[in-house]
């Protein structure tokens, strides 16, 4: 009898090596004359467990990891094809603490199957929301995205549903949806996984979204940096497209919707949305002054909606139970579930898809167990690279869209990056500086030239020069960024730096 | 971005276009491309892949099919970090410099990176071997630190990972 055995292809795991343990395991079952049958998974997210070998045995799903290809001949000697006691065993995968405690909606499929594996895709309750929709009116679609309290994950966590309203009411003959995949922040890792891991959700979450607002074709940017998302993703759409899900008669919609994949080229602000818009359009991504809003005049000057990949890819579970099933998780105005990225120095570091609600120190401490380096913490950056440092006294603020930012903080796209005491405050604030300057689109002067005076007066702070005089000058220079910036580059680039100023000023050479 | 600017002194008077080579890969690209809406940044990746950068000599070439000017297609050449203008070294080395990979020793990785090629980033080492880029996150960050070798993703970088690495690289062709 054959034993299956999942190895993922997600390329955080091959970046450890995934590929050659799946080859190991292959030939060291030639060679026992054991007969295996090797799937490709996506990653369940349990990122510091990689690669994460699962066995299917008779009682479920179980895990081993991180597995090294020179291992392999132990796990078989531990008779691993059983799910026998090795010392990288961790028993039912289902049970692992980590993954049990979550509320997986969105990211229920990740790691599951092999990605584009349209059958499993079915089995594993796929197209149920595409279905449900199709079954309602346009409105009726519109308006459940709507109850159901989903707001962007991409960063700004504007209400999904009054986006794609606007785009509804507005009438014209040709309609996009975009989608966000150029997943910026540094720490975060979402959108990734789902492009690899669960490429079809995201194409049913675009369906459903064209469905609802009149759309006839839509385009995916994924960054240059993620060269495996670009190829795996490009090949869902040829599947589903094979498979009529896409084309001119899209999932037997009666309408078309045809899907494209575009690859960005490595420019941070080509994230916000009207740059990543001047891209698709071949040029320069530099931001659009807004209004017109996009979801009324958007690329090519159509009404386009454009979505971050985990907002559109949640649409599916949204439809698929109603939108009150969505709007029970959470609290306040955040409603359902955001997928939490923990990075940095974190011992395990994965991603946690939660209710909102839970604390900070609770998805660092139940979740993270604490730093990587046994070291004490230091000081998180939530929210990717224009997101504050927050220090320990502030980790007790529930994840929540209002709670974070009442302590000068941003969830943004849910990433959270963890540092120890050894790190310097005042270098993570010079670096928040030059990121900005290079990165900027050069379209406003503070944050072409005020970043770069920053960077400087930084580094005058850190040689001891005139501490007080500079300190002064650089919280000057920030409220420059603050009020004379178009976008969010410029305009929250100063959080990183005021908030280590605030919390850290010893590390600037200043009193506490 | 930096070999590109030549020096007035060795600027040849008549830009003496692209080689043989260069013009089919362009030509290909245009073929591919020109049709796809918004059809510039799809193009100039094509011509990357094929040569590994974008000649200067061949924008006419682009503009005039895309129907832009010439300073058009240079300003988006330009703008994105991702194209190189001058072909890179064997192998392009892409170290993540964000904060996760910070967190978990990047910086030592950066030090040791400049100082075994002696080089900066944005710079090709003595013999054409490696190109050092840095990058901003690779979304590998559970894994951090991470870089891109040659367009694969390593990850959990130690020091002496990395040593082995350049070993390989400065031998290898
Ligand atoms: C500098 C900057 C970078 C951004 N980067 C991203 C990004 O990488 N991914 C993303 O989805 N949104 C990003 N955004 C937010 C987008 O502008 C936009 O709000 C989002 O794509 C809308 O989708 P959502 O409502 O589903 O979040 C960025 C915004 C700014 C100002
Ligand atoms: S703040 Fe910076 S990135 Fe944003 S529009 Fe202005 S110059 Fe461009
Ligand atoms: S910060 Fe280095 S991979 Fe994300």
């Amino acid at each position: 009898m054959s034993t299956t055995i999942y190895v993922p292809a997600d390329a955080a795991a091959l970046s450890v090596g995934a590929d050659a343990v799946a080859a190991a395991i292959a030939s060291e079952a030639a060679r026992r004359g054991q007969d295996v049958r090797i799937v490709r998974n996506g990653s369940r997210g349990l990122f510091w467990l990689e690669p994460l070998v699962e066995v299917a045995t008779a009682t479920g799903r179980v895990a081993y990891g991180p597995v090294a290809a020179a291992g392999v001949p132990e796990l078989f000697d531990a008779d691993f094809l059983s799910g026998g006691a090795h010392a990288l065993g961790h028993g039912p995968t289902e049970e692992i603490p980590f993954l049990k405690n979550q509320e997986r909606l969105t990211y229920r499929r990740i790691g599951l199957a092999d990605p584009l594996d349209l059958d499993a895709y079915e089995q594993l309750a796929g197209w149920q929301g595409l279905r449900r929709a199709l079954s309602l009116s346009p409105a009726a679609v519109v308006q459940e995205v709507l109850d159901s309290g989903l707001r962007g994950r991409g960063g700004a966590a504007f209400p999904a549903g009054i986006k794609w309203k606007t785009c509804a009411d507005t009438a014209a003959t040709q309609k996009y949806i975009v989608c966000n995949a150029d997943e910026g922040d540094s720490g975060t890792y979402a959108d990734r996984l789902t492009l690899e891991g669960d490429p079809y959700s995201l194409i049913e979450g675009m369906l459903i979204a064209a469905f609802a607002v009149g759309a006839s074709e839509g385009y995916v940017y994924i960054r240059s940096e993620y060269p495996r998302a670009f190829r795996v993703f490009s090949r869902a759409i040829e599947l589903a497209e094979a498979a009529g899900f896409l084309g001119a008669d899209a999932a037997g919609s009666g309408r078309p919707f045809r899907l494209h994949a575009r690859l960005g080229a490595g420019a941070y602000i080509c994230g916000e949305e009207t740059s990543l818009l001047e891209s698709l359009e071949g040029r320069r991504g530099q931001v659009r002054v807004k209004p017109p809003l996009p979801a009324v005049s958007g690329l090519f000057g159509r009404p386009t909606v454009v979505n971050n990949v985990v907002t559109l890819a949640t649409v599916p579970v949204i439809l698929a139970h109603g939108a009150t099933g969505y709007r029970d998780f959470g609290l306040g105005r955040s409603r359902g579930t955001i997928p939490l990225q923990l990075a940095g120095n974190v011992r395990r570091a994965g991603l946690v898809e939660k209710a909102f609600g839970l604390s900070l120190r609770e998805l660092l401490q139940d979740f993270g167990g604490g730093t990587a380096s046994g070291r004490p913490l230091r000081a998180v950056q939530v929210g990717g690279p224009l997101g504050a440092y927050l220090p320990d006294a502030a980790l007790d603020t529930p994840v929540d869209y209002e709670a974070i930012a009442a302590i000068g903080g941003m969830l943004g796209h849910g990433g959270v990056v963890v540092f120890d005491d050894t790190v310097d405050m005042a270098a993570q604030a010079r670096f928040a500086l030059e990121f900005c300057a290079v990165e900027s689109c050069g379209k406003c002067t503070p944050c072409r030239i005020g970043s770069t005076r920053g960077v400087e007066v930084v580094d005058r702070l850190r040689r001891g020069e005139d501490a007080p005089g500079q300190a002064a000058l650089l919280r000057e220079l920030c409220t420059t960024l603050i009020d004379g910036s178009l976008c969010a580059l410029g305009g929250m680039a100063p959080f990183p730096v005021l908030s280590a100023l605030d919390h850290y000023p010893e590390d600037f050479g200043l009193a506490r | 971005m930096s070999s590109a600017s030549l020096k007035p002194a060795t600027m040849p008077l008549q830009d003496p276009g692209p080689t043989p080579a260069e013009r089919a890969a362009v030509q290909a690209a245009i073929d591919a491309c020109r049709a796809l809406p918004g059809a510039l940044l799809p193009l100039l990746h094509a011509v990357q892949d094929a040569l590994g950068y974008v000649p200067a000599s061949a924008l006419p070439l682009i503009a005039q099919a895309l129907n832009l000017s010439r300073a058009e297609v240079h300003g988006v050449v330009s703008f994105y970090p991702h194209f190189r203008s001058a072909p890179p070294g064997r192998h392009v080395l892409q170290l993540c410099r964000a904060e996760s990979c910070q967190a978990m020793g990047g910086g030592a990785l950066e030090a040791l990176a400049r100082q075994r090629l002696g080089i900066d980033y944005h710079a090709t080492s003595a013999g054409g071997a490696v190109t050092l880029e840095p990058v901003y996150c690779l979304g590998n960050c559970a894994l951090s630190p991470a870089l891109l070798l040659d367009g694969e993703l390593v990850g959990r970088v130690t020091p002496q990972r990395l040593s082995e690495l350049l070993d390989t690289l400065e031998t290898a062709s």
